[in-house]
């Protein structure tokens, strides 16, 4: 009994003494820090994507806090209200940000793109791409192998059975990981509103790109012709559509009625928190 | 005794099925594929026009920059079209087709009859560079660029690569004995090149005839012929330097770091052509081969003739293959068609059937090590591809030597849980140099 009583009382002494020397330690030895920069990265949304271009959210709270050229709108994911909130907490003026979300520019599913040879290497698309551009005769499109997905830090992409990714509109952020993951651009951060999008990646000429995948832009320009306000334009073989005149000007939504592969589409209207379809043009 | 490396694996060599066979020139084709990049390094402009008569010899591609090497028409005829068609080392790439007129005729002026030990160095390089000679072995780096080190590098010692490690072809030892006096004349134009006195040439001991052939050839040249172990990779640069100069090439550093120059038996016999009789480099031997062939053969093939083409030389495809090759089984470039040409780095066209192959699901390392035995360069291949497998391409390149991997595939070969070690190197280096180009 007395022993055990005496474990207790010399432990209990051991932890008294290093507890005040810590104590001490942290009060002598203290740094100085900025209240300010961890009230500002509580307001940041900490998915720590580094689309700010900033190595995680800690150091972008760091950077806006202490540096004045630093913008207070570089979160994307956070939109509007967290570049206002940051704008007033460090007293600075935050400019009108664009909610935008990632789109996938390709709709070679599998039923629909022709396969060049059977892939069996690592599950990766920049790894397939390595060997002769990837296992689809379209070099232009999705490889389906995910890069992507597993590169989301938000969780707003899941890939289809059909083999390509789909994108959740309400976890979506706009980051722009996936864009950067992706070996093929297929990915592209695209506003929120547009009314139309172009579902194909490829550039090349219409011949080529049909007999490689039958969802392919081809260049046909009945789009661009039927559109009132001018606001599809051909590049590179692909229709591009300028977001901001489909958004402001246009309510028919003519361009997508001659399309003969389906590859522009309409987008269901929901803003940023409906989901975001593909809707059947016909 | 033979002498060995340390590392390498003991594949079954299945050389069986063409080195007894003779080196048969191939009937010409209709109409060749001729791609206009080649070689390691920038792609040459092409300087005919649709409808151009060329001949055979005559330059239809011109070097761009100096590390590039010219491109020539295999046969005469008539230019049928220029533009983009499959290749099998960058998956499509600008090509000349040229459609044959049946006369064969070569560029005014061709063969030549010179004598080499007139002429002075910078002149043998300049026809070297202009024949468009490049690394036949398979990595088609241009010879020329090999031939000129910087001064501050001084060369002693050649070797020639008669190792022909890979199993399946046996295109490098049909041209040991059937060119025995062209590999030594090659080989000593290349020596008085770079002015150096030592030359060897390395062959492995699962070529006797080649062997003795050489050594007989070599006699009273100086030349010396060794007999190296019959163990993959000992074709490979850095090995073959390791096992007959005994120096190691320094990480990241190239062979002349050490004053040696490596050449490939196949090149040094167009280095001979070129030089003695002007010819440029417009055929070069192919082994065609692999279960899913019928008649396994060496080819004599001009440059652009299509893989179909060579495959049906050797009596089609005797079944379905379930994997198309170029080069060998451990090295070679996978190809997803038979319509693409043959260029100058082919040095096999391997079709394997189902048999042939060892496929199976890729499984977790189980850190057995056997990699690491394997591995000739001193690497740990189940860390390069843990780290490729994670993400962490810039760890893999800082703490363990990702940039010194060559790629020779024993590590895959040795490897229980199937990983795809290599195509996690080659994936971790594409990664690394997308970082530093973006840096």
């Amino acid at each position: 009994m007395e022993k055990a009583i005496l474990i207790v009382a010399v432990l209990t002494g051991v932890g008294l003494i290093f507890g005040f020397i810590l104590a001490y330690a942290n009060k002598k030895f203290a740094l100085e820090v900025n209240p300010l920069i961890h009230i500002v990265e509580d307001v940041l949304p900490k998915g720590q994507c580094g689309a700010c271009g900033y190595a995680g959210c800690m150091a972008y709270a760091e950077a806006v806090v202490l540096n004045a050229e630093v913008p207070p709108n570089l979160c994307i994911p956070g939109k509007d209200p967290v570049a206002k909130a940051v704008a007033e907490l460090t007293g600075k003026k935050a400019a009108e940000m664009e909610p935008r979300i990632a789109q996938v520019r390709c709709a070679g599913s599998n039923e629909k793109a022709v396969i060049a040879y059977g892939y069996r290497g690592i599950e990766d698309c920049v790894a397939a791409s390595l060997l002769f551009g990837g296992q689809k005769v379209c070099k232009h499109g999705c490889l389906g192998l995910g890069t992507c997905v597993k590169n989301c830090p938000f969780g707003a992409l899941t890939m289809s059975e059909t083999g390509l990714p789909v994108v959740d509109a309400e976890k979506c952020t706009g980051c722009g990981v996936c864009q950067g993951a992706c070996p093929k651009g297929v990915i592209q951060m695209v506003p929120i509103g547009a009314r139309v999008r172009v579902n194909c990646n490829s550039k090349d000429k219409g011949a080529i790109a049909r007999k490689a995948c039958t969802a392919a832009c081809i260049a046909c320009t009945l789009c661009m012709k039927e559109c009132p306000h001018g606001a599809i334009k051909m590049e590179n073989n692909l229709a591009v559509v300028d977001v901001k005149i489909c958004k402001e000007q246009c309510s028919e939504q003519k361009c997508l009625v001659k399309c003969p592969t389906k590859a522009i589409g309409s987008v269901v209207k929901g803003g940023s928190s409906g989901t975001e379809k593909a809707a059947d043009c016909s | 005794m033979a002498r060995s490396f340390r590392g390498g694996v003991h594949p079954d060599d299945q050389k069986r099925y063409t080195a007894a066979k003779a080196i048969e020139v191939a009937p010409l084709p209709d109409k060749v594929v001729i791609p206009t990049r080649q070689h390691i390094g920038a792609p040459c402009l092409p300087i005919v026009k649709v409808g151009d008569l060329v001949k055979k010899g005559q330059v239809i591609a011109e070097a761009q920059a100096f590390v590039a090497s010219p491109v020539h028409a295999s046969i005469s005829g008539k230019v049928a079209s220029i533009g983009e068609y499959p290749h099998p080392v960058f998956g499509f790439c600008q090509a000349i087709t040229i459609e044959n007129d049946g006369a064969d005729e070569w560029v005014e002026g061709l063969p030549l009859n010179r004598d080499w030990r007139s002429m002075d160095s910078n002149e043998i390089k300049e026809i070297i560079h202009q024949a468009g000679i490049v690394g036949m072995g398979g990595a088609t780096f241009p010879t020329h660029v090999k031939l000129a080190p910087p001064q501050e590098k001084p060369i002693d010692t050649f070797i020639l690569n008669g190792a022909e490690c890979e199993p399946y072809l046996t295109a490098d030892h049909r041209v040991m004995l059937e060119y025995a006096e062209r590999v030594i004349t090659g080989m000593l134009i290349t020596m008085k090149v770079l002015a150096v006195k030592q030359g060897y040439i390395g062959i492995e001991e699962n070529k006797p005839d080649a062997l003795s052939v050489m050594r007989q050839a070599a006699e009273d040249s100086g030349i010396k012929v060794v007999a190296l172990k019959t163990k993959y990779p000992q074709g490979a640069e850095k090995t073959l330097i390791k096992v007959i100069a005994d120096r190691e090439v320094p990480s990241g550093g190239l062979p002349m770091d050490v004053g040696v120059v490596v050449q490939n038996v196949g090149t040094v016999v167009a280095v001979a052509d070129a030089v003695e009789k002007g010819l440029p480099l417009i055929e070069r031997v192919t082994t065609v081969t692999g279960g899913a062939i019928a008649e396994p053969k060496n080819l004599l093939l001009r440059i652009g003739m299509t893989f179909a083409q060579a495959i049906e030389l050797a009596g089609g495809f005797k079944e379905e293959p379930a994997k198309l090759i170029m080069g060998g089984p451990m090295m070679g470039m996978a190809q997803c068609s038979v319509d693409i040409p043959v260029i100058k780095g082919t040095s096999g066209i391997l079709a394997l059937s189902q048999a042939d192959i060892n496929e199976g699901e890729e499984r977790p390392c189980i850190r057995c090590g056997r990699c690491v035995d394997a591995c000739p360069m001193g690497l740990v291949p189940s860390m390069l591809s843990i780290l490729g497998e994670r993400g962490l391409y810039e760890a893999a390149k800082e703490q363990y030597d990702l940039l010194d991997c060559v790629e020779c595939g024993s590590c895959v070969y040795t490897c229980p849980a199937k990983r795809n070690i290599v195509h996690y190197v080659k994936l971790s280096k594409a990664r690394n140099a997308a970082l530093t180009a973006k840096k």
